[in-house]
């Protein structure tokens, strides 16, 4: 497969595990932050973390959007298919999630729900042209990757004066909740890989403030295993040499400014909300994108009421703590025993994207057996 | 005589209620399409002289949206799929029996080119169409056709396949590249254009079995990796041997295009579904002359040999199932919980 097969080059990948070896220092540790899900899911994909000696240490940050999403705004969306009628469309990571009681969109569907799954939010356009009579709510979530085509489907929409379609915005940003991570007492970070999708979109140059302010390096590394292993020794040679900037690994399609046309659409159709609820970091401000009242007749949340309540966590459930890399799914009593990836009691273990989920898919023996030793 | 087969004629309740309808339907569709002297005796039930030896059975619902795929239809689909599970069992497939499940308004043109093919495909494998059923439901109570088949086979003397033989140090074969059929129903039903048209490789494997077993009969165990990919059939067989397996990513064939689709999908070519391919297990020794005779089968042109059992797991322990991954690494090959779903980003 061309433009794929060279980054997941055996020969390459040992040259570079070879100089990462040769380059960190045996007498301290390296603790990179993959902030992105997709970055968790191909270190593990890969065994990458085989080829990097024992003293470079992977934490897994809340890149995942269907991780951090909080359990009330899975319930809203329940409802709104549940009370409301409306056909739901939604990414298809999201179908099994646990809402509150543990109900998920699956189960949901299973009772009636009229909740479908899409690749796009031009498929849930095409739901609202094909069901006229019928109230489509696109769930818009994840970050700066899919929020422009969310746009899009906004815009569209308005172009073609669809008066049955609309969106549940979820879409969160990027920059605020690195800093919400950094900004935590304790971190003991020695720098992040830094998203790949999302970057092609903000581009590199969104988190140089950051990075100036808590001087921690960041590589913007791509998805293949390649990436993740060159940009791990840039990362080691940064700390080694005490820099600490922003290099772009991923150079090939993350530019400095990022994708114009793409933040011009966000600009257009989206809002910053004062504050979000995030799992595991709690609110953060300035942290998630809403629709402008101007087009507020494609805001699910403007056109239907959906009702105030409390949703209940899990309590035993460590997804916020791993979320924000101060636990690994091991320190969750509930790791492969309640939790499961066929019976998830939180987001972690049920996208791909989670930490847990990769733990429990790539490395359940060591894990297992790491948890008994420790109890 | 007119013909059912009018234009834009559907199927209507009246095909299933047992009168001249049903009739008409049954022997202008189907009997026309699978006609063998067993069938054409006309009873409720087949009568069939079988050859001594232990007989293999199976069944297998077929349900499937689009009925109508590049490669194939729920019809070929049906046969293959039955005769493919008879022949998995070490057997020589002897007869198949087909249940229709028709919605009603199911248009008769879509009808008798499903039983053509359907037809087609028992004659090109030798194994005839026997008995049969037909019901008719009303409109909603299924999604167009549901197809269901059952198979009978006689297992050869000498030949004993089972998970059970599956011993360390075995060798892991696979007789072609993963995923094509899932991918190709994947395509059809998301309305996915992928620059080249993805096929199915829905195929008949008996022959290609009747070749391998009759060259190595020591061969431990063979199983179609449908539903659930790879992983699930290796996970299966581990759990069931009670051994470990360890797989190399690196010799695991898969075309260009499937591979390129589940990138775009966020999918693992191998949890993705596959009918025309087979998983042998034999000893180490006669590896490379399986892999000879699949490779003389068009059905297993691209057939490698994917990995190694490894050591017998503890009694009651779930089989381990490792990769060593494309750049060297290793990692668990598990179950899929629930089915595969693609990420968002």
């Amino acid at each position: 497969m061309k433009y794929v097969s060279e980054f997941r080059d055996p020969a390459l990948a040992q040259s570079l595990a070879t100089a990462i070896a040769r380059e960190v220092d045996p007498a301290r540790s390296y603790a990179f932050m993959e902030f992105c899900g997709g970055h968790t899911h191909a270190i593990f994909r890969y065994g990458v973390q085989d080829l990097v000696p024992s003293n470079v240490r992977f934490v897994h940050g809340p890149g995942c959007p269907v991780c951090v999403l909080p359990m009330r705004r899975l319930d809203d969306a329940l409802e709104l298919a549940e009370r409301h009628g409306v056909i739901l469309a939604t990414y298809g990571d999201m179908m099994r999630v646990p809402g509150s009681g543990r109900r998920s969109m699956l189960t949901a569907r299973g009772a009636g729900a009229d909740i479908r799954m899409v690749y796009s939010p031009l498929d849930a356009l095409a739901l609202a042209r094909d069901n006229p009579g019928r109230q489509v709510v696109f769930m818009g979530i994840g970050f700066e990757t899919t929020t422009p085509a969310t746009g899009m489907a906004i815009l569209t929409a308005r172009a073609q004066s669809l008066t049955n379609f609309s969106v549940f915005c979820n879409h969160v940003l990027t920059p605020p909740a690195m800093e919400h991570v950094l900004a935590a007492p304790g971190i003991a970070l020695d720098g992040f890989l830094g998203p790949s999708h999302v970057s092609t979109v903000i581009g590199a140059g969104a988190y140089r403030p950051l990075v100036a302010q808590y001087g921690r390096p960041m590589v913007i590394a791509g998805f293949e295993p390649l990436d993740v292993l060159q940009s791990v020794l840039m990362l080691v040679r940064q700390v080694n040499e005490g820099r600490r900037e922003v290099e772009n690994q991923y150079s090939r399609v993350v530019t400095e400014a990022g994708n114009t046309r793409a933040k011009e659409v966000i600009e257009e159709v989206f809002a910053l909300r004062e504050t979000f609820e995030w799992r595991g970091l709690g609110s953060v401000p300035r942290s998630a994108r809403a629709i402008r009242p101007e087009l507020a007749d494609f805001d699910a949340e403007a056109r239907f009421a959906i009702s105030e309540k409390q949703s209940r966590e899990v309590k035993s459930c460590e997804c916020p703590a791993i979320l924000r890399g101060v636990k690994q799914p091991k320190d969750c009593k509930l790791f492969g025993k309640a939790c499961t990836p066929e019976t998830p009691m939180g987001a972690c273990m049920v996208s791909s994207e989670g930490s847990c989920a990769a733990y429990y898919t790539y490395r359940r023996a060591e894990t297992m057996a790491e948890m008994e030793a420790a109890e | 005589m007119s013909t059912i087969l009018r234009p834009g004629a559907a199927i209507e309740m009246a095909h299933g209620g047992g009168g001249m309808a049903t009739t008409r339907l049954i022997r202008e569709i189907f009997a026309r399409h699978f006609a063998n002297p067993i069938l054409d005796q006309g009873h409720d039930a087949a009568r069939l002289t079988l050859p001594h030896g232990r007989m293999v059975m199976s069944t297998d619902a077929h349900v499937i949206s689009p009925l109508e795929f590049p490669g194939g239809d729920i019809g070929s689909l049906a046969v293959h799929g039955t005769i493919n599970d008879v022949a998995m069992g070490g057997a020589v497939p002897v007869a198949l029996s087909a249940a229709f499940i028709i919605e009603e308004g199911l248009p008769l043109e879509t009808l008798d080119r499903i039983a053509a093919s359907m037809g087609a495909a028992a004659r090109k494998a030798g194994v005839p169409i026997v008995t049969g059923d037909t019901k008719v439901v009303e409109r909603g109570a299924a999604d167009g056709l549901f197809i269901t088949t059952t198979g009978i086979g006689i297992i050869p003397e000498g030949i004993e396949i089972a998970p059970e033989r599956i011993a360390p140090d075995m060798a892991i074969l696979l007789s072609g590249t993963l995923g094509d059929h899932g991918v190709a129903i994947l395509s059809q039903r998301q309305g996915l254009a992928f620059g080249t048209t993805i096929e199915s490789d829905s195929a008949a494997l008996h022959r290609m079995v009747g070749d391998m077993l009759a060259a190595v009969p020591s061969i431990a165990c063979l199983r179609d990796p449908t539903r659930g990919g790879l992983s699930a059939t290796l996970n299966e067989l581990a759990e069931a041997a009670g051994v470990s397996m360890v797989l190399k990513e690196a010799a695991i064939p898969v075309r260009p295009e499937v591979a390129g689709a589940c990138e775009l999908l966020g999918l693992d070519p191998i949890h993705i579904a596959n009918e025309g391919k087979l998983i042998c297990i034999c000893p180490e020794e006669q590896a490379e002359a399986v892999l000879d005779i699949m490779r003389a089968h068009p059905e297993g042109r691209e057939a490698a040999r994917i990995g190694t059992v490894g050591a017998s797991m503890p009694p009651g322990t779930p089989g381990l199932l490792r990769m060593e991954t494309l750049i060297g690494g290793m990692r668990v090959v598990d179950w899929l919980a629930g089915e595969q779903l693609p990420r968002i980003c």
